[in-house]
């Protein structure tokens, strides 16, 4: 009876944003009536676009977007990996660090001395709290936690997430090298 | 004098001038070796290594650009060891500079980009280095980011082969090694560089680019460079 019901179940699908600008998750959206399709097979159990906070205990696929950039992110990455069977990188920013990582030759503290001390705010101060501390470097995800699949591009065309996906669900590794690239 | 011979490309039968590379005769013969520092029309030094190919009766690999071919040779120009060695060099030129595809007037336009899909890497293993490199926006038509160059030397080549004036090369070792102007001073106050922009052009990345172009925006033709060589050789010719 458990047999039957598993074999038959929706897979569990999770997505996070880390340090990105959302573009991949906009993508996602852009699946469109595909999204519809999809979920005859899964269930989107969290994710920004779901209101649920907490992380559930067991995820059959995750797809990060966005870089490690900060102690937030890092807490974020490890705790869904510990829960997750399949992790995606999404997008440039969580498969080489992208745009976030320009900061990475320049160093924290020039940074946060441009942002907050220099840049003519009311009340000039570095953050201490609520805001999450950065990292000293951003770092792609699969430099902090193991990844299953990568789905270069800035962002990875609708098309290619829809095929990734499909090919995720039907237990097979997509090949995405004629489909998208760095930068794409 | 020049002599031809025969030898196996791949287990095919091919031949060609003993003074001629194992690159350009698989070129002749359609078999594709990758490259990055080649180009057609500037002299090769075997620098990116990504052309290395197996040699039969050598342990080493040896880049098809710079050796020439011998008769009998049996060369293979694909090889699992050949793609994992491929891969770590692309992988390596990714990790050794601040290359971020999506922000870059190349995006599109790139070699490197290009190699990355050719040689069939997603992500990259190796650690990230994010050396400290430095842009010079000092000339009034073109710009240099050296956070994009992977030290081809195609720019010292053709500045010095084609155009003849050597504004451009190379400093330091290593991951220091950075390409340079002059003695090391800033482009726009170079009084060898005659703005022929001919260094913009066969730069395979966005590390030369034209002032004024936004992401994506910087397509470059390098096709000028075997058209100028062969005028010049047909022109010394009787």
């Amino acid at each position: 009876m458990n047999d039957t019901h598993a074999s038959t179940a929706k897979k569990s699908m999770a997505t996070i944003w880390l340090d990105g600008c959302s573009g991949c998750h906009m993508s996602f959206l852009d699946l469109d009536e595909r999204l519809l399709e999809l979920t005859a097979q899964m269930e989107l159990v969290y994710s920004p676009l779901v209101d649920r906070k907490d992380f559930p205990e067991h995820v059959d696929i995750t797809l990060v977007e966005g870089s490690v950039s900060s102690e937030e992110d890092l807490h974020k990455i490890r705790l869904v990996r510990a829960h997750t069977q399949t992790l995606v990188s999404l997008g440039d920013c969580a498969v080489t660090g992208n745009v976030p990582s320009l900061r990475n030759p320049i160093g924290v503290a020039a940074i946060e001395q441009r942002a907050y001390l220099e840049s003519g705010l009311l009340h000039p101060a570095i953050p201490d709290q609520v805001v999450p501390k950065l990292l000293p470097f951003v770092r792609p995800v699969h430099a902090v936690v193991k990844v299953d699949l990568y789905v270069p591009g800035c962002p990875p065309s609708a098309d290619t997430i829809y095929y990734a996906l499909t090919e995720v669900l039907a237990g097979r590794t997509p090949d995405l090298s004629d489909r998208t690239r760095f930068g794409k | 004098m020049t002599n031809v011979v025969t030898l196996k490309i791949n287990d095919r039968d091919v031949s060609g001038r003993d003074d001629e590379t194992i690159l350009e005769i698989a070129r002749q013969n359609a078999i594709f070796i990758p490259t990055l520092c080649h180009l057609d029309g500037l002299g090769d030094i075997g620098a990116c290594r990504l052309c290395l190919v197996e040699i039969k009766g050598n342990n080493k690999l040896l880049p098809a650009c710079v050796v020439v071919v011998q008769e009998g040779m049996e060369i293979l120009t694909d090889s699992p060891r050949l793609a994992e060695y491929r891969q770590m060099i692309v992988q390596m030129l990714f990790a050794e500079g601040n290359h971020v595809c999506s922000v870059c007037v190349s995006n599109g336009h790139c070699e490197l980009q290009d190699m990355a899909h050719t040689v069939q890497i997603d992500h990259i293993d190796l650690a990230y280095q994010y050396p400290k490199r430095e842009v010079d926006a000092s000339h009034n038509l073109f710009s240099l980011d050296r956070n994009r160059c992977i030290l081809c030397t195609r720019c010292v080549r053709v500045c010095d082969e084609i155009e003849g004036v050597h504004t451009w090369d190379l400093m330091g070792r290593g991951i220091q090694s950075q390409v340079i102007i002059d003695m090391n001073q800033p482009w726009g106050t170079s009084d060898t560089c005659t703005s022929c922009g001919k260094c913009v052009q066969v730069c395979p990345t966005g590390a030369l680019f034209e002032k004024g172009k936004a992401v994506a925006e910087m397509t470059k033709n390098p096709a000028f460079l075997p058209y100028l060589v062969s005028m010049r050789e047909s022109k010394k010719s009787p």
